[in-house]
């Protein structure tokens, strides 16, 4: 077959079930504490410190990584389950999210040995945010466009250049970035690049934050004038980030936070149709169901290669191509749904509020992370098209 | 899946590659190649993959059962296997012993109803019953006054049967029961319901609406990289390549939906919230896929695929047409989201993320 792809039927083991007990308890309790609220999506006005050192104090970040950077050795399944289960409750946990799934696996794997040391360890307590500089004013898509200069120097590099949609550069420790540090070669457009880390909330580096029209701040402009790199926050191959960036885009392209953004829509309005559904609305409840189970079959099915140590390249960009699709269309879906909810629903107004919030989100989902039109190139060339 | 379903499932690919290819079937005005392929279906027992060895059939697992159907949708073979081992399977459920040659399974659709009087004949009316045409047994589920279930072996010949042709060209016929004496009747066992029966049944369409997708996206891929306009190959547009991925997308959530639901049922202890979850949000999911995906398989085509002559629409009408078997999308999904709602809106995730 010239596409054989393949979804295995992955089940979480007990193991999984246990944890996630734990982490539903958990989350109860914060919500009964007032840390957040589970019916307000995850915003950037609720990003809560105290909540990501107890999440680390759990050791729930860094679950799969070694024990002697603080990790836990534990499974992608296990780390599945916590993920969805902090996503489906709402949970802050933009201030960790990022590092825990990506500049984590990008250090273990590149960076010199004293960093790792250093900075994993504080990774695994939920000490330290990340962000990922990868796009510019003229290089979104197309990732290979970057301009912005890492020019070598004494000791280090010195960056001049901007980056921009930053997400949390106004409250990361750290960002990990692609400089340009030679021009592409004739053969390879691609060359040139190489990644490192940056150390936020030091001279030469300005933040500057960009509305967003959900009426949120979580992306920036991040200017550099003459910020000083040292050598060893090079990460990886000079001149090679090519290759590294796209392999970790496959981390960031199949989880659950991939069709479960928007999920909370679909909670509110069965609970705002109440147990006797007419028929049009159980009708569209229960095809919406049996979308967002077949993603997440889907998606664990992944993060059961991810385990099996492969690289799911094509099955990735697939889940988030179709899981994002979904989860733009779902408060849309929604919306029609719940222009035959009771006036008298007691969370009536709860479901608005959600609703005009996730249809002012929906906009993104298809772009964060790789456009799908991005995505259907890399499914494409997986077919043998390209 | 595991190592031993790859056997029954390779002895079914390799039947169907050898006597079922889909070019010399379309070519074949005459049906010829029906018989032997029948033939050897039978010889290596997959009709009756289902039944036990004590009531006269092979004892294949479900899981094994299941990924012959896997191969069945890809081949989109039109005889009536599916239905068979589906006969076989609802009368093992009462110890009933499997006949030889073709059966199917009466009802196929939630809404009808067939009745056991108190004579202990049977009657009633069932639409779009596949191949019933083709069977030589019906296997059927019926209910008496008091709302119990019984499984009943009942002679074809008996009956009378409307025949009818379904989207995909095959037999979709209405059978009538009018006072028939059944061969045999038994008990369903405890908790063995229609809505059971009907959710196999949907289970399997779902598989083979999946299978079908797999070849319809082999086939467009391949079609892709022959064509040429405007001097390149139409794989070469960036607007052929992205409808191609979209065609990716939905045949692997249709195969994701159908072979979790797959294991799920063959893996399960009861019948329970969790499995009827799996088991309708494969009919819901992959009927959904078949027209979405069907309709870019015959974009991609373009007027070649329209025709007559080629292969395509011997899988694209055909996974259209299982969606209305035992039970559409449209039926399921009203059922699922009363359960939703009867649970509760706290209890949805704990269902989604039950395994
Ligand atoms: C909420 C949000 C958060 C983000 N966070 C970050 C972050 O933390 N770090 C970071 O580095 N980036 C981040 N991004 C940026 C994101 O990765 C880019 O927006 C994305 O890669 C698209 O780039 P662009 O916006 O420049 O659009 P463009 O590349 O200009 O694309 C515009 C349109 O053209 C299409 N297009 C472009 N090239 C092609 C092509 N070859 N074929 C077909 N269509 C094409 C695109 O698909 C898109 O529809 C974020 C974006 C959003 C919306």
């Amino acid at each position: 077959m010239t596409a054989a792809l393949r979804f295995d039927p992955i089940r979480l083991p007990p193991k999984c079930e246990q944890l996630r007990k734990e982490v539903r308890a958990f989350l109860a309790e914060e919500i009964a504490a007032g840390t957040f609220d589970p019916h307000k999506p995850n915003r950037e006005d609720t990003d809560v410190p105290e909540f990501s050192r107890k999440v680390g104090e759990r050791g729930w970040l860094g679950m799969t990584w070694p024990k002697k950077y603080g990790g836990h050795e534990r499974s992608f399944l296990e780390r599945y389950v916590v993920t969805e289960e902090m996503r489906v409750a709402n949970a802050p946990t933009r201030r960790f999210f990022v590092a825990d799934r990506q500049s984590g696996p990008v250090l273990l794997k590149y960076a010199p040995e004293h960093i790792k040391m250093e900075i994993l360890p504080r990774i695994c307590k939920g000490e330290i945010c990340f962000a990922i500089g990868m796009s510019e004013p003229n290089s979104g898509s197309d990732l290979f466009a970057a301009k912005t200069r890492a020019t070598k120097t004494d000791g280090g590099y010195l960056i001049n250049g901007t980056k921009i949609w930053t997400s949390s550069a106004h409250i990361a420790d750290y960002m990990i970035a692609i400089f340009r540090t030679s021009p592409p070669t004739k053969e390879n457009r691609r060359h040139g690049l190489t990644q490192f880390l940056v150390k936020m909330k030091q001279p030469g580096i300005q933040v500057n934050p960009i509305g967003q029209i959900t009426g949120q701040y979580e992306f920036n402009e991040v200017v550099f004038t003459d910020y000083f790199v040292p050598d060893d926050h090079v990460l990886g191959e000079i001149d090679g980030a090519w290759k590294q960036a796209t392999s970790e885009l496959a981390y960031e392209r199949s989880g659950p936070e991939r069709f479960l953004e928007t999920y909370y829509v679909l909670t509110e309005l069965v609970r705002a149709v109440g147990n006797n559904p007419d028929t049009r609305s159980a009708e569209g409840i229960g095809r919406l169901v049996a979308q967002v189970h077949t993603m997440r079959r889907m998606s664990v099915s992944v993060a059961g290669m991810l385990q099996a140590g492969k690289e799911p390249v094509v099955e990735a960009s697939i889940v988030k191509d179709i899981g994002t699709i979904w989860e733009q269309q779902l408060p849309h879906r929604v919306r029609e749904l719940s222009a035959f909810v009771e006036e008298t629903a007691t969370n009536r107004e709860t479901l608005e509020k959600q609703l005009d919030f996730a249809i002012k989100t929906a906009p993104k989902l298809t772009i964060q992370g790789g456009t799908t039109e991005v995505l259907r190139g890399i499914i494409a060339r997986g077919l043998g098209l390209r | 899946m595991a190592e031993s379903e790859n056997i029954v499932a390779e002895t079914a690919e390799k039947i169907f590659a050898d006597l079922a290819d889909a070019q010399t079937i379309n070519h074949d005005k005459k049906g010829e190649w029906k018989a032997p392929l029948w033939q050897a279906l039978t010889e290596a027992g997959l009709p009756l993959a289902w039944v036990p060895e004590d009531c006269g059939g092979s004892g294949a697992s479900l899981a094994e059962g299941f990924s012959v159907l896997s191969a069945a949708g890809r081949f989109a073979v039109a005889v009536p296997l599916a239905e068979t081992m589906l006969a076989g399977w609802l009368l093992a459920q009462a110890k009933i012993a499997s006949p030889d040659g073709e059966m199917t399974v009466v009802p196929a659709s939630p809404k009808d109803r067939i009745t056991v009087n108190a004579d202990g004949s049977l009657s009633g009316r069932a639409r779009g019953v596949p191949f019933a045409k083709a069977a030589k047994h019906f296997a059927v589920l019926a209910s008496d006054a008091k709302g119990r279930f019984s499984i009943a072996l009942v002679d074809a010949t008996k009956c009378r049967i409307e025949a009818g042709i379904g989207l995909g060209g095959d037999n979709s016929d209405t059978v009538t029961l009018d006072k028939v004496q059944p061969v045999t009747t038994k008990e369903a066992p405890k908790g063995f319901d229609q809505p059971r029966l009907m959710l196999m049944g949907g289970v399997a369409r779902a598989l083979q609406i999946a299978g079908a997708l797999e070849s319809m996206l082999e086939i467009s891929v391949r079609y892709s990289n022959e064509r040429v306009a405007f001097e390149k190959k139409i794989s070469k547009f960036q607007a052929v390549q992205h409808n191609l991925a979209r065609l990716a997308g939905e045949s692997a959530a249709a195969l994701a939906a159908a072979t979790s639901a797959a294991d799920a049922i063959a893996n399960a202890e009861t019948f329970n919230d969790e499995v009827f979850l799996e088991a309708v949000a494969a009919k819901i999911r992959c009927s959904e896929a078949a027209e979405k995906g069907g309709a870019i398989a015959h974009q991609v085509h373009g007027a070649i695929g329209f025709t007559i002559e080629h292969i395509l629409h011997r899988y694209s009408l055909r996974a259209l047409a299982w969606r209305d078997d035992f039970g559409s999308e449209s039926y399921w999904a009203v059922e699922l989201g009363k359960l939703v709602c009867i649970r509760g809106a706290d209890e949805l995730w704990p269902l989604v993320a039950s395994r």
